[in-house]
Parts: C-alpha cells; sequence; structure tokens
C-alpha cells in the first residue's frame, strides 16, 4: 500500500483539470513537477535577494552568492562527490555532455581512438560523440542490447580493447527505464585506461546515486526531471581529470584576470561557469534536493517501484500490448506497443482522459530502429503517483482499443 | 469516446479508412512519386502518381505506416484524387491545409473539400495537424518532383 498522499498535496499542479478530468500525470521521465517548496525558493529568491554573483560586496550580491554556492554544495553532498569543484553547473545533461565532448574529447582524443557509445542513449549521449567522431575521425562503435533491454555485456567486453578511449553510457535508459551496471561498466572501461561518461539524468531523480562508489569518471544530470527547474543541470567530473581540461565557454566569472596580452582562469569549478550563471534555478536545485532527501531516496525508489510492478502486471494482462523493455533491474518506465495501434493516437486517447504520457521515440530512435517499431507509449512514474492512476492508465488503453479493433 | 472532441476526430469514417486503407499499393510504372516523413511521429509513407498527358491523375496509391490520423487521411486523400486534375488537386491541398491549421471556416467559406472535412477536428489538436498534412505535403512534392520531403 503507498501511502503519498500527504506528499501529493506538496504538488499543486496535480489538481488540474485536463480535459475535464484531474491531470494523471505518467511524463516524469521527460520532465517531473514541481513541489510548492521549490517554488517558493523562487519566489523568495526574486523577492529578498536577487542579484548577480560572485561580484558585488553589496550584501544582496553576498546572499545570492552564498545560496547559489549554497546549492552546489547541496549537489557535491547528494551525490557524494568528492569535492565541490568537481560540481560543474550547466544548463542541464545535454550540456554536459557537450562540454566533456568538447573539453575532454578535443583535448584527449585522437584520430583512431575507439570510442564505445551504447544503443540505448538519449540523442543527448550520441549527438555529440558521433560529431566528436567526425572532427576527429575516431571510430565510434555501439555497444548493443539485449531483446529485454539489458547491455549486451559479453559484446561490451569483446569491444573493449586498448584501443577504446571513451564509454558513453546511460546510468538509466529514458525509453526502456533499464538501470545499468554502472559500477561494473566503470571497473572494465579503466582496466583498458578509458574514461566512462555517463548520462543520469534518470538516475538521480529515482535512486541514491555515489559516484564516488560508483567511480565514474564523469557524471551529468538535469534538474527538471527531479522536482527542480528547467535550463539547469549539473557535470560531476573527477577533479584530477577536470584540472586537466581547458575552458568550455569563456568569458566573465570563468578568469582570474585579463589583460589583451594574458589571461588567467579560474579554478575549478568556476572555469567551466563563463557568464552570469542560471542562479535562480540553481537555488531551486538545491531546494529540490532538500525537499528529496528529506523524503528520502530510498523512501523514492521503494513507492517507485510498487508503482513499476504494479503497472507491468496490469499493462500485461492487456490482450494485445507489448511491453518493451523488460530487463529486471528497471527504473519506473513502461514503454509499450499496441498491436495495430499507433502510439499517438494512444496519446491523443489518453490525453482526453486526462491522462499525460509520452508518445513517440523518446529522443532514442536508435532504441526504436532496435526493436524495429517506429515509436512506443510511454508511462513513467514518480514517487507522488498512484495506483489509482494506473487503474486509469489501463482502462483508458482498453477503451483505445476499443476504438480502433 | 469522451468527448466530442474526440468523437470528431477519430469518426468512423477515419476508423474505417485506417483499418482498410483504399489504394494501399505500389503504381510499378508511377510517373510522380514522393516519400513523406514526420519525424516527430515516426510516420513515413510514399505516394504514387500517375499523371497523363491532359494533366489528369488518372492512379494514385501509397503505401507506408503511421498514426491512423495519417493513414486514413492519405487513404482518403488517394480517393479524392483520382480522376482530378492536378490544378484541381493543388486547390484540394491548399484548402485541406488552411482547414487543418482552422484558416478554412468549412461553414462560411465556399470549398471542394467534401468528406475531407472529416479531419477538420485535428485544427483543436495542434500536435495532430501534420498527421493529417502529410499525404497532402507528398503528394504535393509528388507533383513538382520533389523526391522526399519531411513535415519538419
Amino acid at each position: 500500500m503507498i501511502d503519498n498522499l500527504a506528499i501529493r498535496k506538496e504538488f499543486p499542479i496535480l489538481n488540474r483539470i485536463v480535459n475535464g478530468h484531474v491531470l494523471a500525470y505518467l511524463d516524469n521521465a521527460a520532465s517531473s513537477q514541481m513541489p510548492q517548496p521549490v517554488i517558493d525558493s523562487y519566489n523568495n529568491y526574486y523577492r529578498t535577494m536577487h542579484s548577480n554573483v560572485h561580484r558585488g560586496v553589496h550584501t544582496l550580491s553576498q546572499q545570492a552568492t552564498d545560496a547559489y554556492e549554497g546549492a552546489r554544495d547541496r549537489v557535491q553532498s547528494f551525490i557524494h562527490a568528492k569535492s565541490r569543484k568537481e560540481v560543474i553547473f550547466t544548463t542541464g545533461t545535454t550540456d554536459s555532455l557537450n562540454l566533456v565532448a568538447s573539453s575532454y574529447g578535443e583535448t584527449f582524443l585522437k584520430e583512431g581512438d575507439v570510442i564505445l557509445v551504447s544503443n540505448m542513449e538519449h540523442h543527448a549521449n550520441i549527438v555529440p560523440w558521433v560529431q566528436l567522431a567526425k572532427k576527429l575521425k575516431l571510430v565510434l562503435k555501439v555497444i548493443p542490447i539485449t531483446e529485454s533491454g539489458e547491455l549486451d555485456i559479453v559484446a561490451f567486453d569483446s569491444l573493449l580493447t586498448n584501443k577504446v578511449k571513451l564509454v558513453a553510457v546511460n546510468h538509466v535508459s529514458n525509453a526502456l527505464g533499464t538501470v545499468n551496471p554502472i559500477k561494473e561498466l566503470a571497473q572494465k572501461t579503466h582496466s583498458v585506461g578509458a574514461v566512462i561518461v555517463v548520462d543520469g539524468a534518470q538516475a538521480v531523480p529515482h535512486m541514491r546515486v555515489n559516484v564516488q562508489e560508483l567511480d565514474v569518471d564523469f557524471y551529468a544530470f538535469s534538474a527538471h526531471k527531479m522536482c527542480g527547474p528547467t535550463g539547469f543541470g549539473v557535470l560531476y567530473g573527477k577533479e584530477s581529470i577536470l584540472s586537466t581540461m581547458p575552458p568550455y565557454r569563456t568569458g566573465g566569472d570563468m578568469i582570474l584576470s585579463v589583460s589583451f596580452d594574458e589571461i588567467k582562469f579560474n579554478t575549478l569549478p568556476y572555469i567551466f561557469e563563463a557568464g552570469t550563471p542560471p542562479i535562480s534555478q540553481a537555488i531551486q536545485m538545491g531546494a529540490a534536493i532538500t525537499y528529496l532527501t528529506g523524503i528520502g531516496m530510498e523512501t523514492i525508489a521503494d513507492i517507485e517501484h510498487q508503482l513499476l510492478v504494479y503497472a507491468t502486471d496490469r499493462l500485461s494482462q492487456i490482450e494485445g500490448l507489448r511491453i518493451v523493455g523488460t530487463a529486471p533491474n528497471k527504473a519506473a518506465v513502461v514503454s509499450f506497443v499496441l498491436d495495430g495501434i499507433h502510439p499517438h493516437d494512444v496519446g491523443t486517447m489518453l490525453d482526453e482522459d486526462g491522462i499525460a504520457v509520452r508518445t513517440g521515440h523518446h529522443c532514442a530512435q536508435p532504441v526504436m530502429d532496435r526493436y524495429n517499431i517506429p515509436a512506443t507509449t510511454r508511462a513513467s512514474f514518480a514517487f507522488y503517483n498512484t495506483t489509482e492512476e494506473i487503474d486509469r492508465l489501463v482502462e483508458a488503453v482498453r477503451k483505445t482499443i476499443g476504438v480502433f479493433a | 469516446m469522451s468527448t466530442d472532441r474526440m468523437k470528431n476526430l477519430y469518426q468512423e469514417l477515419v476508423l474505417d479508412h485506417n483499418k482498410n486503407p483504399r489504394n494501399f499499393r505500389e503504381i510499378n510504372d508511377a510517373n510522380h512519386l514522393a516519400h513523406g516523413h514526420n519525424p516527430l511521429c515516426g510516420d513515413k509513407l510514399t505516394v504514387y502518381l500517375q499523371i497523363d498527358e491532359q494533366n489528369v491523375i488518372s492512379d494514385v496509391s501509397f503505401k507506408g505506416d503511421g498514426c491512423a490520423i495519417s493513414k486514413a487521411s492519405a487513404s482518403m486523400m488517394t480517393t479524392a484524387l483520382k480522376g482530378k486534375s492536378v490544378d484541381e488537386a493543388n486547390v484540394l491541398f491548399h484548402e485541406f491545409h488552411d482547414m487543418s491549421t482552422g484558416k478554412l471556416d468549412l461553414s462560411a467559406q465556399p470549398h471542394h473539400l467534401g468528406k475531407l472535412a472529416v479531419f477538420s477536428g485535428v485544427r483543436d489538436l495542434p500536435a495532430r495537424v501534420k498527421c493529417a498534412t502529410l499525404a497532402w505535403h507528398t503528394v504535393q512534392a509528388a507533383i513538382v518532383g520533389e523526391e522526399i520531403i519531411t513535415t519538419e
């Protein structure tokens, strides 16, 4: 029995009426909703302390700087980074991965080097590597996935030669829900002297993540998938690696001194944060972490696992429905296809009943190609969802089948 | 069906053309052909045309896969275009496009859409306009000789 009514009350949007029905928001893998304390933190920032950070000597600037840097400390302890210097603020996972491809990739990779990218990646963890490979004449090889949607470890082992210099993989697949064995992959990657870059966007909101325990070199995630704002994310990188990398973007705040003859760059993490940063977003990210840890990541993972089990069980009973992604270790994502009914028709039918799901290729076209399908319907759950909402989903899917049969 | 909006979109006629698409075949000796792609949905279809010396569409067909709206729209388009001149087809294309995007008020303005008016409901669902118009954009491309079009 899931007891999350008190939690639900903190999310004003969950009371919204959509097409005559109370919203059932099952599109959390695309973007999660925001609880009142995180909304309030934005309000509070602009009402009481808005100013620029790292610049002024006035009170507001000092308070804004403290709040902004306080968010970095919260991120550090949330993902168990060794040092706050290892927490780079970015505009999101996509920006974080581009930073690695551009700054690390262009400095340390060279023609003929092999990089491995998994077949279950989001486009954000594909496109920067494909572009980099073209630019530097790298050899990009794809780590295949099995029918159930797991990374093919046997194939990975055989692809992992001494020529491999970088491995890019997600912690949790947005399209399939698969949780990848990052610790094991990191260990193997390091055994050939390569670095591992992890897209953690779908993992950080749903489970306890310890970057030191995982021993990853880079780990990227976004605020808007963890009850925070859009336009903000994090790149974690090991200090020993970050400290060897050149700046990604240049301008104010990332420098110590500037003349036309000589520029001295700032230290970590600021060397990677040019210009006025997304200050209110960082503060909201901090508030989101406080909110999530207040509930407890174990509790969140437990609620979401119950929702996954319930949804998987109920949806599997529908004749003509096939779940895509059936790995034993999954986050609360259920992608499915219906015989003879296109996901976009399903999405429109569900929306009519106030149920929000994602339909399409989920920015993971290679995953769709792998299963030879154009798209799926995806229900993805958060700790504020209920079994009643899943019942509504099941009923609406049955109704859809009835209409198109 | 929960609301009028939904009834309006997925009418029996649309559901029937989705299930039993008409002219769903290749034309081997087609003298015009184009591939249409809606990257957002993954809808893909190919439109085949046989246009004679008098500029009349003597045969038209399609193949491909997509949602009910795109498939039914393609199917009904082929039945509407067969025997029409290229000029008449162009008129229909523009009227269909304007209806889907809400620029043509069917009750107030004259038009030649006939049964194709069944798709007027998509104007309330901006995400689905591309589904309804894909086949029409593709046929337009085939007529002018572009081989591949995308709705993006």
